[in-house]
């Protein structure tokens, strides 16, 4: 038998994993309490942060975990990188793994740059000799050439974090967690590091990435799962599973669920399979049949030039009696950002029920200030009333080009501006 | 598929030594050094202060003892015995005392990475050992001055050091693991380490006990390491431990108290590595 033939692609596997933090209650004793019960039990609350999660990851993967606060995406790296200990589950992995659970962790400030960079290297598992050596590579890339014998301290946090971040792209590990460090610097740096770990992945090396930044994970992941309260909610390419992030944020009932219950548990269960109706309980009330963009004389459109009205229009069937609550379209980038969205009333049917299987069209004319590039529509309709929980989605429901139009370097056209340069002051008018 | 028969190997969380022995040795020494060096940040007499801090409390000692109550006069060569053992002392008091809130002061290295736990009280240790063995050097200096001749038995100190390293690691580690949920033991060992002081023959000879509490004081682990130091270091004609308690099977007490303290600390630091980062 051969044993380094079989071939494993997998760099990290995990399986039904659990864990279960024990919060004490704090409580108020009496001095006189204490002492006669000096060893008495603090209560716990039992906080459930993860509740059998599985997912496989593929070697030389930029690999996302996305989901809300307390989801459960930072225990996973920290049980990954030997932090916590599991209740429950197995974790397997094929290769070193290196934590950045957060960004110059290590640093001390009283030491200078050169003495942090080699602490860091040995923490990181290098020798004292190989940080050295590479000391003038992470300089260099932090673009901190001239403060390398600076005490940290009188460092600026940016430049902190620059040089932190030069460090972890110095890891010999070939796993790399890495938690929501991608703010780092200027936009021009952020740049420069996403390249950096795209390069580090085309080594073939494995990148475990935990965002909230949705454009992040949409464009350097490959796959992503997605957390809600400890569990998988769905697993697949990252730009579906960004979607569904939106989803999840979207849906305020899934919110007012979320507050009501303070165990963290959800009564009502995302749908798993990442499919574009809202987990609303049973059978959505009413589904999008089609939507559109149409030119000013009612054909369908899909490409439209500046300054033109963007006139939206979509069918909607209730598929059992309701009542139909605001409906919401709203554009987005490619990658799933919001940019606008406008909500429609049915006011004249307020108080009149659709029918099974009735359809009405409804539509919305804007101002097209949107810049040159590509867009993506969404609908959502919500139930009427002042919940306005979400009954039904549609991600993608068209797509539409805007053909002309002078770049403003955002998404919207730069409204006109008057621009004064070189007007000489005279004292008195400062 | 079995994960193990890919060649997979199982995560299994935090430990004491996490990180393979190399990465651990490196570390230790490495923080160790660097918390050395910072010690004196900001001061303007650096290295001079962990000298000058125990020859000043010899200063005290020596004159309460010599001037106030005077049996200092009464022992062999007393202010060098004085001198060697509040150098040993200070060690074993530096280092558990700063070991307590150890682990609890590096949270962040705890949180945040994979780091193993037990480079930290173990790395405070050696930080004290450091410093120890410099001011070792300036009680040798001290010692040929005073006029004590050179002994062959000054090779066997590294055996006492060695019991007294045991000793206080091991120490350090209970403290530094405890401290993490009880933050009582800080106050707790504030008190227990100046009954050592006391309880130890430090600032006395053991012959000065009364014999019926020697035994007591000789079950103190770091009596016999003190008492022998003063044997090989400054007068052979000292009482050996053995001599001091009557009967030298009377030294498994202190052995066998060192032996478990040390199995006893490594086991429960050992079961505490998995949870700190936790209840912290």
């Amino acid at each position: 038998m051969l044993p380094l033939m079989t071939s494993n692609s997998k760099a990290i596997w995990v399986d039904g994993i659990s864990k279960t933090f024990r919060i004490p209650t704090q409580r108020v004793e009496t001095l006189k309490e204490r002492i006669l019960n000096p060893f008495h039990r603090v209560g716990h609350v039992e906080l459930h942060a993860l509740r059998g999660v599985s997912f496989e990851v593929e070697k030389g993967e930029f690999f996302g975990i996305v989901g809300r606060n307390g989801s459960g995406k930072s225990t996973i790296l920290k049980l990954l990188a030997s932090i916590y200990r599991a209740d429950g589950g197995r974790m397997f992995t094929s290769g070193t793994i290196a934590p950045f659970i957060e960004l110059g962790v290590g640093f001390n400030p009283e030491l200078t740059a050169r003495e942090n960079v080699i602490l860091s290297g040995v923490m990181m598992g290098l020798t004292a000799r190989e940080a050295r050596r590479r000391f003038d590579g992470v300089i260099d890339f932090a673009e901190l050439d001239e403060f390398t014998d600076l005490k940290l301290k009188n460092y600026s946090s940016g430049m902190q974090v620059r040089l932190a971040f030069s460090l972890l792209l110095e890891s010999s590990a070939e796993i790399l967690l890495i938690d929501e460090v991608f703010a780092v610097g200027d936009a021009a740096f952020q740049h420069k590091c996403g390249d950096a770990l795209l390069r580090l992945r085309d080594q073939g090396r494995t990148i475990v990435f935990v965002s909230h930044d949705m454009n992040s994970v949409a464009n350097y992941c490959r796959r992503a799962i997605l957390l809600e309260h400890g569990e998988l909610v769905t697993a697949g390419k990252a730009d579906l599973v960004a979607q569904r992030y939106f989803e999840l944020n979207l849906d305020p009932g899934a919110a007012a669920v979320e507050r009501a219950d303070p165990t963290g548990r959800r009564s009502t269960k995302p749908n798993p399979n990442g499919s574009s109706e809202s987990p609303e309980r049973g059978s959505p009330s009413v589904r999008f049949v089609e939507a559109w963009l149409e030119d000013e004389v009612g054909a369908p459109m899909t490409a439209i030039g500046a300054g033109n009205q963007l006139r939206f229009r979509a069918i909607v069937e209730a598929t059992r009696e309701v009542r139909l609550g605001p409906v919401a379209f709203a554009v987005n980038t490619p990658v799933g950002g919001h940019i606008f969205a406008v909500f429609v009333e049915p006011e004249e049917r307020a108080g009149h029920p659709l029918g099974a299987g009735e359809r009405v069209l409804l539509g919305a004319d804007v101002d097209n200030l949107l810049a040159k590039g590509e867009y993506s529509l969404a609908l959502f309709a919500a139930q009427p009333g002042a919940r306005q929980k979400t009954v039904a989605t549609r991600w993608d429901a068209a797509s539409f080009e805007v053909t002309e139009g002078h770049p403003s370097g955002g998404l919207l056209m730069r409204p006109t501006a008057q621009v004064f340069r070189d007007v000489a002051l005279t004292h008195e008018e400062l | 598929m079995d994960p193990r028969e890919a060649g997979m190997s199982e995560i299994r969380g935090p430990s004491a030594l996490g990180g393979g022995w190399i990465r651990f040795f490196r570390l230790t020494w490495l923080v160790s050094i660097t918390d050395f060096k910072l010690g004196y940040v900001g001061t303007y007499l650096g290295y001079f202060w962990t000298l000058m801090r125990p020859l000043l409390l010899f200063g005290v000692l020596y004159t309460v003892f010599t001037k106030i109550f005077r049996f200092g006069g009464t022992i062999k060569d007393y202010p060098v015995l004085l001198l060697l053992n509040i150098m040993l002392f200070t060690f074993f008091a530096d280092a558990t005392s700063r070991s307590v809130a150890s682990v609890v002061s590096q949270e962040s290295l705890v949180r945040k990475m994979q780091f193993p736990r037990l480079v930290i009280p173990l790395s405070v240790v050696v930080t004290a050992a450091l410093n120890m063995f410099l001011n070792l050097v300036a009680v040798f200096v001290f010692m040929l001055i005073y006029g004590i001749h050179p002994m062959w038995t000054w090779l066997l100190l590294p055996v006492l050091l060695a019991g007294l390293l045991v000793v206080t690691t091991s120490v350090s580690m209970l403290l530094a693991a405890s401290f993490v949920r009880f933050r009582d033991v800080s106050i707790i060992w504030a008190v227990l380490a100046t009954g050592l002081l006391y309880g130890t023959p430090v600032l006395y000879g053991i012959e000065t006990v009364p014999p019926d509490l020697r035994a007591v004081v000789n079950a103190n682990p770091l009596a016999p390491i003190f008492e022998q130091a003063r044997v090989w270091i400054i007068d052979p004609s000292a009482p050996t431990p053995a001599d001091a308690v009557g009967h030298s099977w009377q030294l498994l007490v202190p052995l066998g108290l060192t032996l478990g303290l040390a199995g006893f600390a490594a086991w429960f630091y050992n079961r505490e590595a998995a949870r700190i980062a936790e209840d912290l």
